[in-house]
């Protein structure tokens, strides 16, 4: 069955509304929010400080450690508190998102700790962690190359869409869900996961797609940036 | 900022902030901050943020209150909110946290546990109401009581299908509280006490006593840290407490 309609009436390529704010938590190094649609994450950076234990510490670079963590009521049915198989590989594939942009080989034997929670979830929260982090890093002050962004594409149906919802990932005729992170400037895939059935062909439109998104969202990570920065001077 | 320089201030009857002794910082409530939790809440007490999500889940009483919900109180000290906070599992100052809120609710009776029976000896409904702090500058245990208040008094009931289980989004009639009780922490520094003390006052505070106050009337106490009051001090942080509550509950209606 054809999917002619997505569920919000979005066009196949518009993403949900997009929100983002810097500078939400004072006692974080660097911290944002990041809204889209119904999707609510915040982020929080602690760093570069000295890592425990020691045997982690790399003498060459700093590491970077994320936290991915669903707030119990974030969902309509309530998530136990503490580490699960899905928040801790998140956590990995999200910290490797963001890695290729930053420049820690200033701070030996450091770390920088981002923690990222899902205040409410409704499709998408992978990726809008990964936005709301890597505005977090650039207003930390970490070292960064470019910035990163990340949305998630995917076939509902019969169609190639941007940014599904929960309707559409709990499509009955079936959905395929790709999370992409891309960098701002090289357009370099950071994050890329699959769940589902696609040919070639749909995965590169998928793509594609991402990366429109991508830089749609990093135009709006900097906007949120610069106003946190100008707040700032004017304080 | 030094603790001799905060104690120094105190003796005088002055805080770093400019503040009275006996005054809060501004407290801001929000409520419906998550709109899959069946009641939730935002609390800020100046920079303190709480989060706060009230979720019922479906179960079986026990068999010595075979017609009595129960409400479960969890908190979170997330790393999110403190450079000093890790993660893992809940240490002792966050079950000191979620227990100190839970008695405050429980023991005023401020939700009637016999409300959330479905049917008797089978099934009731659990409130989990969980505690999740975004920022911590002082005085957690007020800041995440007021915010389990609010969003307990915003909570709604989820319709349930004809085999009790919860159809998610669809709601049958709001949680009513039968009072507002209210939580207030005395902080002891030197010979003076004060309420509501950010995170650098903190550092300096002596001892803390919560009470919590229903209709002027004293539910539960909790005294903590490392030193003890006197009798004297005790009948003082009470009327302390007794006087915010008029002031803290006017926050909820």
């Amino acid at each position: 069955m054809s999917y002619t309609k997505r569920f919000d009436n979005r066009k196949f390529d518009e993403m949900r509304k997009i929100e983002a704010k810097v500078d939400i938590i004072p006692r974080a190094d660097g911290s944002a929010m990041f809204k889209i649609g119904d999707t609510v994450a915040i982020a929080a950076v602690y760093g570069p400080r000295s890592l425990h234990p020691k045997f982690l510490q790399d003498p060459e670079k700093g590491i970077l450690r994320c936290n991915y963590t669903m707030m119990p009521f974030s969902v309509s049915e309530r998530i136990r508190p503490g580490p699960s198989r899905r928040s801790t590989e998140i956590s990995l594939v999200t910290s490797k998102s963001l890695l290729p942009v930053l420049d820690l080989t200033k701070f030996p034997n450091a770390v920088v700790d981002v923690f990222i929670q899902i205040i409410q979830a409704n499709a998408g929260t992978r990726c809008a962690g990964i936005c709301a982090a890597s505005m977090a890093l650039a207003h930390a002050g970490i070292p960064m190359k470019d910035m990163v962004a990340a949305v998630s594409v995917g076939k509902v149906g019969d169609k190639i869409v941007i940014d599904l919802n929960k309707e559409e990932e709990d499509y009955e005729d079936g959905a395929t869900d790709i999370p992409v992170a891309m960098t701002g400037r090289n357009h370099e895939v950071t994050l890329l996961q699959l769940d589902g059935e696609v040919t070639k062909e749909e995965l590169m439109k998928g793509l594609e797609m991402a990366r429109k998104g991508c830089l749609d969202i990093i135009e709006i990570q900097k906007k949120a940036l610069r106003e946190a920065i100008k707040e700032n001077q004017n304080e | 900022m030094n603790n001799d320089y905060v104690r120094s201030l105190i003796e005088r009857g002055k805080r770093i902030d400019g503040r009275s002794l006996d005054s809060y910082r501004e407290i801001k409530l929000e409520s419906g901050i998550s709109k899959y939790a069946e009641g939730s809440a935002r609390c800020k007490i100046g920079e303190t943020e709480v989060l706060v999500g009230v979720k019922f889940e479906v179960g079986t009483p026990y068999s010595d209150s075979p017609n009595e919900g129960t409400i479960v109180v969890s908190a979170e000290l997330s790393p999110i909110a403190n450079p000093d906070f890790e993660l893992g599992p809940p240490n002792e100052q966050s079950v000191e946290l979620a227990r100190v809120v839970d008695r405050g609710i429980r023991e005023s009776k401020a939700v009637d546990f016999k409300k959330l029976c479905i049917k008797e000896g089978e099934k009731i409904f659990m409130l989990f109401i969980d505690i999740q702090v975004i920022n911590d500058d002082g005085n957690l245990i007020d800041a995440s009581a007021l915010g389990a208040l609010k969003a307990l008094s915003e909570a709604k009931f989820p319709k349930l299908d004809k085999d009790n289980k919860v159809v998610s989004g669809e709601f049958s009639g709001k949680l009513k509280l039968e009072k507002l009780p209210i939580t207030c922490t005395v902080y002891k520094i030197g010979g003076s006490l004060l309420v509501d003390v950010d995170s650098k006052e903190e550092k300096a505070v002596d001892a803390r006593l919560s009470v919590n106050v229903g209709n002027g009337r004293i539910h539960a106490l909790q005294k903590g840290k490392d030193i003890g009051f006197s009798v004297d001090e005790i009948g003082r942080a009470v009327d302390i407490a007794v006087k915010k509550e008029k002031e803290l509950a006017k926050l909820l209606k």
